[in-house]
Parts: structure tokens; C-alpha cells; sequence
């Protein structure tokens, strides 16, 4: 037996951990996107200077902010109510709609790829419109008020939860599903006694957590008429009331940080 | 055949679930009975016309407008980059402060995770319509918009990241005598950047979308052509935004999964 072991690869180290070609490699992908980073930064006139010149008029902003005006807080409340009634419509009705597009797009239950595929396609083009961009064109149709948000919250949920559910489906277990279909069980059967028992918690945990995403949307929905409490934040800053601004974005953020906390401990228990 | 028993429930489960029933159909009854809906106005003449209208013009979009809305469009990603890339360098110490395995001090960590759970509960448009006020309506706003909405996601994520490290290999290095500044450069920033950098990645995807909408309330962007074309009732350029918007997000979507398979 040699007693010299053979060492593939053997180097001189060179006195740095990363090699030559690495770090060349690391330097062109920081070069690109810091000349990105100077491209864009100029084009959006927000650059290091621009920040420094804009600091002062964004500081007297923050300090008109102050203090809050509580006296403003009763009249907040029915716009608030609004806000959380909007989220619960449009998330029951995007929860109640999305189950049988879920069913058509999981792989799993719809084995015809012709159906699955295209389901899945038209339902991630359907992601990519954003709330308030479906909000503005429903104002143009339906006019100003609360009709015109839901009917977007509805259409931005069922995107989202259409996704969520369908891969929760994909991920199930799939022996029942064979089990039942073996003994004979039609489609309908499957569902409701393989897939239905699996998803249902995961479904009730999306809605969810959904419900918490549009009460935060909905507080935006008011900026383009389409009800909620965004209507008063945008008057009160175009009448330059800072002080009533600022008390609506503290109801805000103590509401939205309360839903999530419900929902989350409601979440904990369902999975 | 005799179906499957089922499980006895005891007389407390009953009454709790009774009580969530209960409760749940009050929200219910509550909720649809007082939403201000005006159904006359809804389904009105005017509606009905406008839907006549409305919807085989957007879905003919108007392609002799695609100069002008890709403009609108490369604005919109010029927002999203110089935003993500602000905040996520901006994320970084943050992201260290509120992680569990870097400060022992509690009250500095609760500081950093108070600090970003806080910037994650706003809307980032509610934040546009605070720097529109404060510079003036324009890109930049939209901008620091972005750049401060994203360090609340971007942080909560790194500091996840930076907490999940193998830490033996911090201990090691200072149990040879390495200071803080080698420990940080060669023992925690080689096991943090991928993630980082796909996270970063990640965000960006949403901030492109979150960046469409900054124009409607004149942050920049190609927002601003969809507020001029509703007002215009042009909706057949609509359809064109809307189309472009689609397609461009699609493809950031697709660019940036492909890139954060690479790293990770």
C-alpha cells in the first residue's frame, strides 16, 4: 500500500476562499445591477440627491401628522364598518365561486389536460390584474359606491384562493381517491367523501387568511370611489387635514393588526 | 351495513360550537343587512348601456396606443427596481436587529421586528398618497413608496433567513479568534446571500405589480394612462393596458422564478 494519498483537485492556496473566475462572475452581476440601479434611479428622478432634497418637505409632512386628532374618531366608525362588511361579502362569495374552478384546475381531479391547463392559464392571467385597477374600471361601469369594490374584492380573492385551494388539492393523498374510484364511485362521490375531508381545513384557513388581505385592500378601494374608509382618507388629505389623517391611519393599523391576530389564532386552531 | 360510529361529544363542545354558529350567522345577518348597496343605481339604464359598451371594447384593446402605454410600462418597472434595490439594502440591518440569534438584547430585537411588522400592516398605497403630498405627484414618490413598504416583507424574510444559519460555524470561527467584523464576512454573509438575493428577486415580482397602480393616485406609472382613459371612458385602450400589464407581468413572474432556481 502507497502511504501518499492522492488529493484531486490539489491547488496552491491561493490566499483567497473564492476563485478567480467566481469573483469576476460576482463582479459583472454587481456592475449590472448597479448600472441598472443608476439607469432607473435617474429615469424616476429619485436619486441619493433627489432623496436628500426631498428629505425636508417629507419630515414637515410626518411632523403635520402630529398629534392625532381624536375627536375625529367617531366619525371614522360606519366608514370602518363598511370596510370589514366589504371584505366578508366579497370573500364568502370568491370562496363559495372558487370551489368548482379549483376542482376543474388541480391536476389531480381533472385528469383531462385540455381542461386543467387552459383553467390554469385564464386563472393566473386573472392574478395579475390588480385590485384597484379592477376597481377603477367596475367605478367606470357600475358608478361610485360600495357595489363596484365588492365586485372587485370578489375577483382579486377568487385568484388568489383559486390558487392556494387548487395546489392544496394537488398535494392530497392520493390512495382514497383511487380507493373510491376502484369500487366504483363517480366523479361526485370522489369528491365529496376524498378530496372534500382532506381540503377542508386548509380551505377554511385560506378564506382566512384571504378575509385579512381584503380588509387591507379594501382600505384602498375608497382612494377610486369604490367605498370604504380610503374615500376619508383621501378627502381629509386633499383638504390637508394632517391631524384627521393620521388618526385614520392609527384606526387602520390597530384594526388590521387585530384581524390578523384573530385570524391567525383562528388559523392555529383549523390546521 | 352499519355506518362508522361516531365520536361522543361532550355537553361543553356542543355549547361551543352552538355559540360559534350562532355568532358566525349574526355576522352574516349583520353584514348583508346593512351594506349600503344602491341596487336602483346598479342596475340602472346607465349600467346597462355601459356594459353594452364597456366590454367588447376592452376586449378589442387598441394597439395604436402601444407606444404609449409601453412607455408608461418601462416607467412602472423603473419604479419597481430603484424601490426593491433601495429596500432591500435598507432591510439589511434591520433584518439584523430583529433576528433572535444575532442581538441577545430583547428589547433592540423587539424594536427591529416592531419596526417591520409595523411597515408590513400599511397598504403601500396609503404610504404613495403620504409621499405624493409630501414631493408632489410624481415617480419618486412612487418610489419611496415601494422602497419603504418592501423593507417591512423583505426584513421579516431575512431576518428568518439569518436565524435559520448553522451557527456552528460562527462558533467556530470565534473559538479560532476571528473578531465580529471575519465572523460577519466569512461565517454568516456566505450563508445568506442566496436567500437574500432570491427573496430580493421575489419582491421585486410583487413590486411590479404593486407599482401598476401607484399612477391612479399619481405616483407615476402606467396607472396614471388607466385614471385618463376611465375618465375618458377610452376603453379600448384599458384593454390595451390591461393586456400589457398582463403580459409583462407573466413574463417578470417567469424571468425571476427562473433566476431564483438558479440560486437557490
Amino acid at each position: 500500500m502507497p502511504k501518499t494519498v492522492s488529493v484531486p483537485h490539489a491547488e496552491p492556496f491561493s490566499g483567497s476562499i473564492v476563485s478567480g473566475r467566481e469573483k469576476k462572475r460576482i463582479t459583472l452581476i454587481f456592475g449590472v445591477v448597479f448600472g441598472l440601479y443608476l439607469w432607473t434611479s435617474v429615469e424616476t428622478e429619485s436619486t441619493v440627491t433627489d432623496l436628500i432634497a426631498g428629505l425636508p418637505h417629507i419630515w414637515n409632512m410626518v411632523g403635520q401628522l402630529f398629534p392625532p386628532n381624536w375627536d375625529y374618531v367617531s366619525q371614522v366608525w360606519p366608514k370602518l364598518l363598511e370596510t370589514i362588511q366589504m371584505a366578508v361579502i366579497a370573500t364568502t362569495i370568491a370562496a363559495i365561486l372558487c370551489i368548482p374552478f379549483c376542482l376543474l384546475a388541480a391536476r389531480n381531479v381533472t385528469s383531462i389536460p385540455w381542461i386543467h391547463h387552459p383553467a390554469k392559464l385564464f386563472l393566473n392571467a386573472l392574478r395579475t390584474i390588480p385590485d384597484l385597477i379592477l376597481a377603477v374600471v367596475f367605478v367606470g361601469i357600475f358608478g361610485i359606491g360600495v357595489f363596484s369594490g365588492i365586485l372587485a374584492l370578489i375577483i382579486f380573492s377568487f385568484g388568489i384562493l383559486t390558487k392556494l385551494i387548487s395546489e392544496t388539492i394537488e398535494s392530497i393523498d392520493p390512495q382514497p381517491l383511487e380507493a373510491i374510484r376502484a369500487s366504483g364511485g363517480n366523479a361526485f362521490q370522489i369528491i365529496a367523501y376524498a378530496v372534500v375531508p382532506q381540503v377542508l381545513p386548509q380551505f377554511c384557513s385560506f378564506s382566512l387568511y384571504v378575509f385579512e388581505i381584503n380588509v387591507r385592500a379594501s382600505v384602498v378601494l375608497g382612494f377610486v370611489g369604490a367605498g370604504g374608509i380610503g374615500l376619508l382618507l383621501q378627502q381629509q388629505i386633499a383638504f390637508l387635514r394632517y391631524p384627521n389623517v393620521m388618526t385614520l391611519i392609527l384606526i387602520i393599523f390597530f384594526v388590521v393588526l387585530a384581524i390578523e391576530y384573530i385570524s391567525g389564532k383562528i388559523r392555529e386552531r383549523l390546521v | 351495513m352499519t355506518s362508522i360510529p361516531k365520536p361522543k361529544r361532550t355537553w361543553k363542545q356542543i355549547t361551543v360550537r352552538w355559540i360559534i354558529a350562532v355568532a358566525v350567522a349574526t355576522l352574516y345577518l349583520w353584514v348583508f343587512t346593512s351594506i349600503d348597496v344602491k341596487w336602483e343605481r346598479v342596475f340602472s339604464e346607465r349600467t346597462i348601456d355601459n356594459l353594452d359598451r364597456v366590454i367588447p371594447q376592452m376586449l378589442s384593446p387598441d394597439f395604436g396606443a402601444f407606444g404609449k402605454v409601453m412607455e408608461k410600462m418601462m416607467e412602472t418597472l423603473f419604479i419597481a427596481y430603484t424601490g426593491t434595490l433601495m429596500a432591500s439594502i435598507l432591510a439589511v440591518p434591520i433584518a439584523f436587529l430583529a433576528a433572535s440569534n444575532m442581538v441577545k438584547n430583547r428589547v433592540l430585537r423587539s424594536i427591529g421586528s416592531g419596526i417591520l411588522s409595523g411597515i408590513r400592516t400599511f397598504p403601500e398605497l396609503l404610504l404613495a398618497l403620504i409621499f405624493v403630498a409630501a414631493v408632489g405627484p410624481n415617480p419618486f414618490a412612487g418610489v419611496l413608496a415601494i422602497a419603504i413598504n418592501s423593507i417591512g416583507m423583505l426584513g421579516k424574510l431575512y431576518a428568518e433567513a439569518i436565524e435559520a444559519i448553522e451557527m456552528n460555524v460562527v462558533e467556530a470561527m470565534s473559538a479560532n479568534g476571528a473578531n465580529k467584523t471575519q465572523t460577519l464576512f466569512y461565517g454568516i454573509i456566505p450563508q445568506i446571500i442566496p436567500q437574500f438575493l432570491s427573496y430580493a428577486i421575489y419582491r421585486f415580482e410583487i413590486d411590479v405589480r404593486a407599482s401598476t397602480i401607484l399612477g391612479i393616485i399619481g405616483a407615476g406609472g402606467i396607472g396614471t394612462l388607466i385614471t385618463i382613459a376611465v375618465a375618458n371612458r377610452n376603453w379600448s385602450e384599458i384593454g390595451m393596458i390591461l393586456l400589457v400589464i398582463i403580459v409583462v407581468v407573466v413574463l417578470i413572474d417567469y424571468l425571476s422564478a427562473a433566476i431564483r432556481k438558479r440560486i437557490v
